[in-house]
């Protein structure tokens, strides 16, 4: 702490910007790339001024004074990486509609289809699922959809839940008829429509300690939030998501992620192209767990 | 390897698209407006054409409206480039026949995105 407030110049600098990097992975599990690290200054530009702070070292010395939770929580949403898009992958959005979602509507008896898309960011995600579900009406006659979408930034999730998109969000992904159909114009952005909005609860969720899903997901989807998490946290966040999901269910990673390594509670489905079964036997324990309940 | 039709009468869009396109491996032919799109459409027809609105010598819609009336052996898929994002003017298109839409100036990652849509990647 000495170095981030009393240091000289350059030594004070990476001390902070390491404090900092150190609190968000603390929080969240996602570790800095070096050259993000060296962004997090840019990155947390509009929070300083919106402060009044002069710099990093200011923002340190009030995050650690500071009972209050409210500028940490603002801090870390401002570090962490939001990118995304509707139908990201689109092969993976195509594969659902054309086989694993059909698969569910065959196999599920109580016609209740459960999914929580985990690290949902600002919405597209699920938004894109449940247009999904709504194409094939004939198919989910008489069902229930449950789709929780959480994501430990409230900023994100708050947009999420506004359903407002700008012009470029819209034109990265949706298909012109999607557009057309789901959404109204919003002065010089889109709004998807009550409709679809409430088929998704979002909540504010730390996948690192789930307290917003329930139990027995069909479908859980955790694309390209464990990218920069170190092994261990990846392990147990594996664990969360196999105890929260039923045996015999799917989850969708993104393009570049795997099981393979990190879990033996999902394994590479035979049927569905990028998607984990669910294993049928109760999920392992991690060594944290073991740990903890000894 | 796919061709795309660019059309637009500003040379330093064409330039643009093309450098994506290209990019993209797609190959690329280009005409400064919707009579010179529709002779070349004729002559042969690209897989997609990315099809500018405001044209002095025959507007976007005026193309779609002739190129529906040509007899071909297949359709090009039309993504319609724009710098209006009214809704009436993207219904307005997609009545004419357009497939998809794009906002100007786009980036790389918009025009993929919409050529995957329309299922030329
Ligand atoms: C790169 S985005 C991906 C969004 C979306 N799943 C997709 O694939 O397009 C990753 C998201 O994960 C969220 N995230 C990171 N760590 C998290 C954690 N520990 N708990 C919940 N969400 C987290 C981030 O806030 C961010 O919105």
């Amino acid at each position: 702490m000495t170095d981030a407030t009393n240091g000289s110049g350059a030594t004070a600098f990476t001390g902070a910007m390491r404090i900092l990097a150190g609190l968000l992975e603390a929080r969240t599990g996602q570790i800095l790339s070096e050259s993000r690290i060296w962004r997090i200054e840019t990155a947390l530009k509009p929070l300083l001024r919106a402060n009044g702070m002069a710099n990093l070292e200011e923002l340190v010395s009030q995050l650690l004074a500071s009972t209050e939770s409210g500028l940490t929580d603002d801090v870390v949403s401002a570090l962490l990486n939001n990118e995304t898009s509707f139908f990201r992958d689109l092969q993976t959005f195509d594969m659902l509609y054309r086989d694993l979602l059909p698969e569910l509507a065959a196999t599920k008896q109580d016609k209740v289809l459960r999914i929580w898309c985990a690290g949902c960011s600002t919405g597209q995600e699920a938004y894109s699922l449940a247009m999904q579900l709504r194409k094939d009406a004939a198919r989910w006659q008489g069902w229930r959809f449950q789709i929780l979408a959480t994501d430990i930034s409230k900023a994100a999730v708050a947009r999420a839940q506004s359903g407002v998109f700008s012009q470029i969000d819209v034109q990265r992904g949706l298909a012109i008829n999607d557009l057309l159909r789901w959404f109204e114009p919003a002065g010089d952005d889109w709004k998807v429509s009550d409709d679809l909005r409430r088929m998704i609860e979002f909540k504010v969720d730390n996948l690192l300690e789930p307290k917003a899903p329930g139990a027995n997901y069909d479908l859980i989807l955790c694309r390209n939030v464990m990218l920069y998490f170190a092994l261990d946290k990846r392990q147990k966040v594996f664990s969360r998501l196999a105890e929260y999901s039923r045996p015999g269910s799917y989850l969708i990673l993104g393009a570049g992620e795997t099981v393979i390594g990190q879990t033996e509670a999902f394994t590479a489905s035979r049927n569905f192209r990028g998607s984990y079964e669910r294993a049928k036997a109760k999920p392992e324990k991690t060594a944290g767990d073991i740990r903890k309940s000894a | 390897m796919k061709n795309c039709l660019v059309v637009d009468d500003s040379k330093v869009i064409r330039k643009v698209a093309r450098h994506i396109l290209e990019s993209l491996d797609i190959k690329v032919t280009e005409a400064c407006d919707g009579r010179d799109a529709l002779t070349q459409c004729e002559a042969a027809i690209p897989d997609v054409v990315l099809l500018d609105w405001n044209m002095p010598v025959m507007s976007g819609m005026e193309f779609l409206q002739e190129l529906s009336r040509t007899k071909m052996d297949a359709r090009p898929k039309v993504i319609f480039c724009t710098t209006e994002n009214g809704i009436g003017h993207i219904k307005a298109a997609v009545e004419a026949g357009a497939d998809e839409y794009v906002m100007k100036p786009f980036d790389r990652d918009t025009l993929e995105s919409k050529l995957q849509i329309v299922g030329v990647i």
